[in-house]
């Protein structure tokens, strides 16, 4: 959002990820896309056809073997590690199929973790702001509890609240309603929905629930890692 | 990245494992706390005895010796030629020190330094129908006393009484028990001369050292002179220094000068001297591997933590944590445990060097003692703090760094 001009949150260019090993693996083959501010888009296909480690490639948790990925306009090949982990802090949230809050902190603390990791905001400051998220996701009334102490859509929404944290331009969700029943799955979709057009964040979200991914705003549909239009 | 973060994540993860937490803890915890009573025990002792015999003992003896056979005439006279003597009869030369009140004028002059003369030779000692083989040293008592502390040793009498009872004697209190002779019986000397005399005690000393005790009996120079039958010959110069590290350097140059051996304490106990060397070598290991042990516990517990956090440690990998900032992590969980495990060791340490110093029991060995004699020293709570953080840090850091190359898209994927 401190982009100068983001006329693309996201693009990725020629993307191939292959696992080595006596018989290479492709997982990802020759993606081309480009995903604008305020874009919700679903990325669906089958099993093993790729959804997730795309997914992993656009939010710099994997390299890709060849291609690139772009990151409001900054070319992401030969970034160094640390260079990568700093982007995923500040400017990309994710959302897991498991909430992967740490059950050693209260919801509330969850949701500061990236903000004190990042360091821009005092400790007060932080508080407050995961406060709002809390409130804003409707978890005011739990912020103190475990995440163990709470509903799987209740986690999730925590989860949501965690990757806001920092206040990225880009959202990215692995099959977040996998374990979810489907009303409280629409409901985190309408989240999302959300993010996307009253907030201006590009949200990418990987389902292979293909009722939800028809209330986006765009589908890609993945088959053998390419793209199939 | 924040300290307080990772110093965050850290406690809550030990706090999470209390019982694996306290294991770990408590091995540091007793490695510290016996490594600080133990050296404390050890060292005691050690010093004690040293600084009885530096208190006890002359600081530097100068006797009738050399340290090198003189060289021979022949030698002398072909110092560039290839000199073999075969069978050769030293000349029979008269013992003691030559030139003894010379050396004893020269001597007296340097500041900080006293010096007494003795003579020094065996005799037997007749009582009761036991024989007891003793050292009889021939002493003045005015400047024996400026030099060794045999007048603060004695048990009963005075050392003056040399002066003012004829032919007196003073034994080890070791001596006196073996023959069953008490202050004030008369008792029959003998030296290798020859020559007979009945001496009264006068008075018994005690100096916590039980070779000196068993074996040392005191005379006056003159008499100790008759009874070797080695009129004005003194064999041993006993110098005591204000500056007890001058021993060494000082007996040095005594050497250069009059050609006599002259041997600082640390010379005259070497053999004693050399058992705390190996003392030593012994106690540091063994205490060390008390805390080897602790750190398998710290590389344990933080093993299991890793182990069982993979998932969080993918999660915070996701939200931005740099390899470093993971490592940070868990290695601080070891600084945790490596801290607070010294702390409670010193306070427990300290507090068993408070118990060993409130016992009390009789011990005879090289000395005497009542009780433990404990050296308490901050270097024991530095050197044992400093091992037991340095190695929970080093058992920590492996666990972390295997924490730190996960790689986040095998877990979350293989979790999802």
């Amino acid at each position: 959002m401190s982009d100068p001009s983001p006329a693309l949150a996201l693009e990725a260019r020629a993307l191939t990820r292959e696992l080595p090993g006596p018989v290479p693996v492709t997982l990802v083959r020759d993606i081309d896309l480009t995903i604008a501010p305020g874009e919700f888009v679903a990325v669906t296909g089958p099993s093993g056809s790729g959804k997730s480690s795309l997914l992993y490639l656009l939010g710099l948790l994997d390299r890709p073997t060849a291609g690139t990925v772009l990151l409001a306009g900054e070319d992401t090949a030969g970034s160094s590690p640390d260079r990568l982990a700093d982007l995923r802090l500040a400017r990309i949230g994710f959302v897991f199929q498991f909430h992967f809050l740490l059950p050693e902190f209260s919801c509330l603390a969850n949701v500061e973790i990236p903000i004190r990791k990042l360091g821009r905001l005092g400790r007060a400051a932080a508080r407050r702001r995961a406060s709002e998220l809390l409130e804003q996701l409707e978890l005011g009334d739990h912020r103190d509890k475990l995440p163990e102490q709470l509903s799987g859509g209740q986690r999730q929404r925590v989860a949501i609240a965690r990757a806001l944290a920092n206040d990225p331009p880009l959202i990215l969700a692995d099959e977040p309603t996998g374990n979810l029943d489907s009303r409280t799955a629409a409901l985190v979709f309408d989240i999302f929905r959300d993010l996307a057009h009253t907030q201006g964040r590009s949200v990418v979200v990987v389902t292979h629930d293909s009722a939800l991914a028809h209330t986006a705003d765009r589908r890609i549909h993945l088959v053998d890692g390419r793209i199939e239009r | 990245m924040a300290l307080p973060l990772a110093l965050d994540i850290a406690l809550r993860h030990l706090l999470h494992r209390r019982r694996q937490t306290l294991v770990s803890l408590l091995g540091v915890t007793l490695g510290v706390a016996f490594f600080i009573a133990i050296s404390a025990m050890l060292q005691g002792f050690q010093r004690d005895f040293i600084s009885r015999i530096i208190d006890i003992q002359p600081h530097i003896i100068v006797m009738d010796d050399v340290r090198q056979p003189p060289r021979q005439p022949v030698e002398r006279a072909y110092p560039d030629g290839a000199v073999l003597l075969h069978s050769l009869k030293p000349r029979e030369e008269t013992r003691g020190l030559r030139g003894a009140r010379n050396m004893l004028a020269t001597l007296e002059e340097t500041p900080g330094l006293h010096v007494a003369p003795a003579l020094s030779g065996n005799g037997l000692i007749h009582f009761g129908g036991k024989d007891i083989s003793v050292n009889i040293i021939g002493i003045t008592p005015d400047q024996e006393r400026k030099v060794t502390h045999i007048e603060k040793d004695l048990l009963s009498g005075t050392l003056d009484s040399l002066y003012t009872t004829s032919n007196a004697i003073i034994l080890g209190e070791g001596v006196a028990k073996k023959a069953g002779i008490r202050k004030d019986d008369l008792i029959n000397v003998v030296s290798p001369a020859g020559v007979m005399m009945k001496m009264k005690v006068v008075a018994l000393f005690s100096s916590g050292i039980t070779v000196l005790d068993n074996f040392d009996t005191y005379v006056l120079l003159k008499k100790a002179q008759v009874l070797q039958n080695r009129p004005n010959v003194i064999n041993r110069l006993k110098i005591r220094l204000d500056d007890v590290e001058q021993a060494g350097p000082l007996a040095g140059r005594i050497e250069r000068q009059f050609g006599y051996r002259a041997e600082p304490w640390q010379e005259q106990s070497r053999n004693v001297l050399s058992i705390y060397v190996i003392q030593n070598a012994i106690m540091y290991p063994t205490v060390s591997a008390i805390l080897i042990v602790a750190c398998f516990g710290i590389f344990n517990v933080i093993s299991t933590v890793v182990f069982e956090k993979t998932r969080d440690i993918g999660i915070m990998k996701s939200m931005g944590f740099r390899d470093s900032d993971v490592r940070l992590v868990f290695v601080m969980e070891g600084l945790i445990v490596g801290v607070v495990g010294t702390l409670i060791g010193w306070l427990i340490g300290w507090m068993l060097i408070e118990f060993m110093a409130s016992l009390k029991f009789e011990m005879e060995g090289f000395v005497k003692a009542q009780g433990f004699v404990l050296f308490r020293s901050p270097r024991h709570y530095l050197i044992s703090g400093g091992m037991a953080v340095l190695s929970a840090a080093l058992a920590a850091w492996l666990p972390a760094r295997r924490a730190s190359r996960l790689n986040p898209v095998d877990i979350v994927r293989g979790a999802g």
